[in-house]
């Protein structure tokens, strides 16, 4: 064979083998669809497109928040880093034109060229009839509403078609706030009694598996565990147009391939990557790497308190010295979060949430209080954790268990699966463990009377009961809502304080929500939700 | 024969009615509470109750099976909790995706370890032997999911030749209207030459994980049988009697050496099919072994159940198979009960 005609048959054979894998972009509007689609990339993905249906997941609360609309939704503001940020404080109309607050109810006006995708308008009845489902349907949405002091159907009133009236039961600063989170979505009543049985009036069932809204996406296809593919609304009312066109998001369990998609440019915008990735992902610059702290949220070490050791408070604070801060935010967080440790000593407190501690790693004095409490050779006891997120959650506590075992106490760890972790914290009797809480709304009392209120909700996952704390919180919620900013910013100051002195859980950071996206990606927005708005989003 | 199919299925329903208790009771008896993890992070107590109860968890083990069963007897295999979608149309979509894949592997695999077990047999100790050494022990001790991995890193990462492993189609294809479910087929019946490339450019790297995983077993079986048939008297008197070395060895040795390779391929088959998960996770490919394992890390009962129950059908039709492949291959071999 002479040279040339091997060569030849070698390039050949490699266009052959090279063929069945070529680029995908074989015809130009194939390029075009490119360019107006937004490739999403993360490990889980929606198990119900419906936010009011039984046990919806996170990934589906992404899908309401695109495909439905709200009475009212947020302004942007300018957050950390210039990343937009929502303004907790600031609300701006999204079907509702205009917004009426009186002394006991508030009055919405619709707009009246708002559309459900089936062509339907929108009307008063539309939205009393999603509010009532919300308030009714049971679990998490009607939690969710009862922060709010949403808790009945009477409380929405048609006026007429174009006006609804939301009754407030009580005076509550949160009821407004509560209106503009995701659950309070306007559902196409008329398409879904259609489809509802007398087993099912609200027509959960056929909410799961179709988005029946009027928002700025629409879902056309769904296989779960898989892909979502949303398709813009071009009808849609409530906003300028969305520059996307079409939405693929697509489940790629692996994150070390969820990292090499991004970096080979084939997805655009990706999230629940390791933090070393995003770390190093940051350091290269070849992508778009978005931190932010997460609204409201700490990461803990919370300790049972109704039996001991850890009913001592002097062993809490023993622990809360023991803790090996700067390590877990280097070693495990790789500096993606906020210390929440090392306030000066001299620091006031202020009327924030969340704020640092004044505790920073000092065994020496650990030990003193241990002898103090009676406890000079240590104890025994186990750590726990929710083996969902573990990547931050072992190395966490292996760090804890090596800096516990310099003061004698031997603590075992005990990893729960995700699937349990729910009911091992609703029996309240982990000794020692580690868990977030984040509150979509951003107040402090909302805060403090989830995860410290002697009502003992099942975040306060400690069992911690203190009169003095409950009367701090009640007189918080209630200056808040008669707006008495002396009494409100006094109480708040109190109930830190004495979560700080008593500390039944130990704050250790504020976790940050990560985002990779490509250069050419923008409009990210930073919502209490934690999901993407690709409303705002554009790829130029 | 079809007598003897009929008997031989006859025979397999008491091992299905005990794998429909096992199930029942082995899914019950999984640690954590499906109504907790539904109720969502921000649940009360309240709120978990009240799920339960519209899931029916709250009734009597004995009442919840015989639900089941009554459910079963009619083709309904339950609804999946965290996909929201009913499993038996779960399975029915994902099978395929699973099944394309490991038989394309599997074929993949037959064409390298067969030719290399009967050379290594018919030279032992040459360097062909060695090779076929190397490889099934080099095959065997790479666990797949690093397998997936590398070859992901080389071939999509570094080279860039293979697509991004983003499941069956890139991305910006549409699935080719459902006939068999195999895709490769399919985009093939709808006249689709792009999507035909793009399906079998996706397929290629998880289906030479699969292959490099289970080169060993079919290579070495093939090896060990054809060096027990070579060494056998019929294959010395066809030698003696002046057959070609090709003749004998195809025709004669090897025929009589498949029994054994064909029942390693059923187990091997079997058992890609269920294991595949770690390919499955790494290449985002969206068939049953992830779709099990998603489901029995949430506690969601039904899928769990609907997977064994679609495995044990399985087992018992491919033995099915097996056995009536033994008589095509061995006409000594009788089918019986």
């Amino acid at each position: 064979m002479k040279r040339r005609d091997f060569l030849k048959s070698v390039s050949g054979l490699a266009a052959g083998v090279l063929a069945p894998t070529a680029p995908a972009i074989f015809s130009p509007a194939r390029a075009d669809a490119r360019s107006e689609t937004l490739l999403i990339v993360s490990e889980g993905g929606p198990n119900n497109l419906d936010i009011h249906g039984i046990g919806t997941n996170v990934p589906g609360y992404e899908v309401s928040w695109n495909c439905y609309d709200r009475l009212i939704s947020h302004e942007m503001k300018s957050g950390p880093g210039g990343v937009p940020y929502y303004d907790r404080d600031k609300f701006k109309g999204e079907l509702a034109e205009d917004m009426n607050i009186g002394d006991m109810s508030v009055t919405f006006k619709l707009r009246k060229n708002a559309k459900f995708h089936d062509g339907a308008p929108v009307t008063a009845k539309d939205v009393k009839w999603s509010l009532d489902r919300a308030v009714s349907v049971g679990g998490f949405p009607t939690f969710q509403m009862s922060a709010g002091s949403l808790t009945k159907p009477e409380q929405f009133v048609v006026v007429d078609d174009y006006t609804v009236r939301v009754d407030f039961l009580k005076k509550d600063r949160l009821t407004i706030p509560d209106l503009a989170v995701i659950v309070p979505c306007v559902v196409n009543s008329e398409l879904v009694k259609k489809n509802a049985s007398e087993k099912d009036p609200w027509g959960l069932e056929f909410t799961k598996q179709q988005t029946a809204g009027s928002g700025a996406y629409k879902v056309t296809k769904w296989t779960a565990g898989t892909e979502v593919v949303m398709e813009r609304n071009d009808d849609w009312a409530c906003g300028p147009a969305p520059k996307i066109r079409r939405v693929i998001w697509r489940m790629v369990p692996q994150a070390g391939n969820r990292r090499a998609l991004l970096e080979r440019g084939d997805a655009d915008i990706s999230y629940e990557l390791p933090f070393k990735d995003f770390q190093e992902m940051k350091a290269n610059g070849k992508l778009n790497v978005v931190s932010l702290p997460f609204s409201n949220g700490i990461q803990y070490i919370g300790m049972n308190v109704t039996r001991p050791p850890f009913d001592n408070p002097k062993v809490r604070q023993a622990m809360a010295y023991a803790m090996p801060y700067q390590k877990i935010m280097d070693a495990v967080l790789f500096g993606l979060a906020n210390p929440m440790f090392g306030a000066a000593k001299d620091k006031p407190t202020e009327v924030a949430w969340p704020q640092p501690t004044k505790y920073v790693t000092d065994m020496e004095k650990a030990k003193a209080l241990l002898t103090e409490a009676g406890y000079a050779n240590g104890f025994e006891t186990t750590i726990s954790f929710d083996l969902n997120f573990a990547g931050v959650n072992e190395p966490l506590c292996v760090l804890v268990q090596e800096s516990l075992a310099q003061l004698g106490i031997k603590a075992t760890i005990n990893k729960v699966p995700g699937a349990n972790w729910r009911t091992e914290l609703t029996k309240k009797e982990m000794p020692l463990f580690t868990n977030v809480f984040s509150g979509w709304l951003d107040y402090p009392e909302y805060f403090f009377y989830w995860c410290y209120h002697g009502n003992n909700s099942i975040f306060n996952t400690m069992s911690y009961k203190s009169p003095e704390m409950d009367k701090l919180i009640d007189g918080a919620r209630i200056a808040a809502a008669t707006g008495d900013t002396a009494a409100y910013d006094a109480d708040v100051k109190g109930f830190v304080d004495l979560a700080y002195a008593d500390i039944p859980r130990i704050p250790l950071y504020q976790p940050f929500v990560n985002v990779a996206m490509q250069k050419n990606v923008t409009g990210y927005q930073y919502w209490f939700h934690r999901r993407l708005d690709y409303r705002a989003m554009a790829k130029g | 024969m079809l007598t003897m199919i009929g008997k031989r299925l006859l025979f397999a329903i008491p091992s299905l009615i005990g794998v429909v208790i096992v199930t029942f009771l082995l899914t019950r008896a999984l640690p954590g509470d499906p109504a907790a993890y539904f109720a969502g992070p921000a649940a009360t107590k309240e709120a978990i109750d009240q799920i339960r109860k519209k899931l029916g968890f709250d009734k009597p083990l004995i009442e919840q099976f015989v639900r089941y069963t009554y459910d079963l007897a009619h083709g309904d295999l339950g609804t999946s909790l965290t996909t929201g979608q009913p499993v038996a149309a779960e399975l029915r979509n994902r099978l395929p995706a699973s099944a394309e894949l490991t038989l394309l592997g599997l074929v993949v695999s037959i064409v390298i370890a067969i030719p290399l077990g009967v050379l290594a047999a018919t030279r032992p100790g040459s360097w062909i032997d060695h090779l076929c050494r190397v490889t099934t022990t080099a095959g065997v001790s790479l666990p797949v999911f690093f397998t997936g991995l590398v070859l992901v890193y080389v071939f999509y990462f570094r080279l860039g030749w293979s697509p991004a492993p983003l499941g069956r189609l890139d991305v910006f294809y549409s699935a080719p209207p459902t006939v068999t479910g195999f895709y490769l087929i399919d985009t093939l019946i709808a006249r689709d030459v792009e999507a035909f490339r793009s399906a079998l450019g996706q397929l290629i790297l998880p289906a030479v994980t699969l292959a490099v995983f289970s080169l060993a077993p079919i290579a070495r079986m093939t090896r060990a049988s054809m060096l027990a048939v070579l060494a056998s008297d019929f294959v010395r008197t066809a030698r003696a009697s002046g057959l070609s070395p090709g003749k004998v060895i195809v025709t004669y040795a090897f025929r009589n050496a498949m029994l054994p390779v064909v029942t390693t391929l059923s187990m091997v088959f079997s058992f890609l099919l269920g294991a595949n998960v770690l390919v499955e996770k790494v290449f985002a490919w969206p068939g049953i072994g992830s779709y099990a394992v998603e489901a029995l890390i949430a506690s969601d009962f039904a899928p769990v159940q609907g997977f064994v129950l679609t495995m044990a059908v399985m087992y018992v039709l491919l033995n099915l198979i097996i056995d009536i492949l033994y008589g095509v291959i061995d006409p000594r071999v009788r089918l019986e009960g």
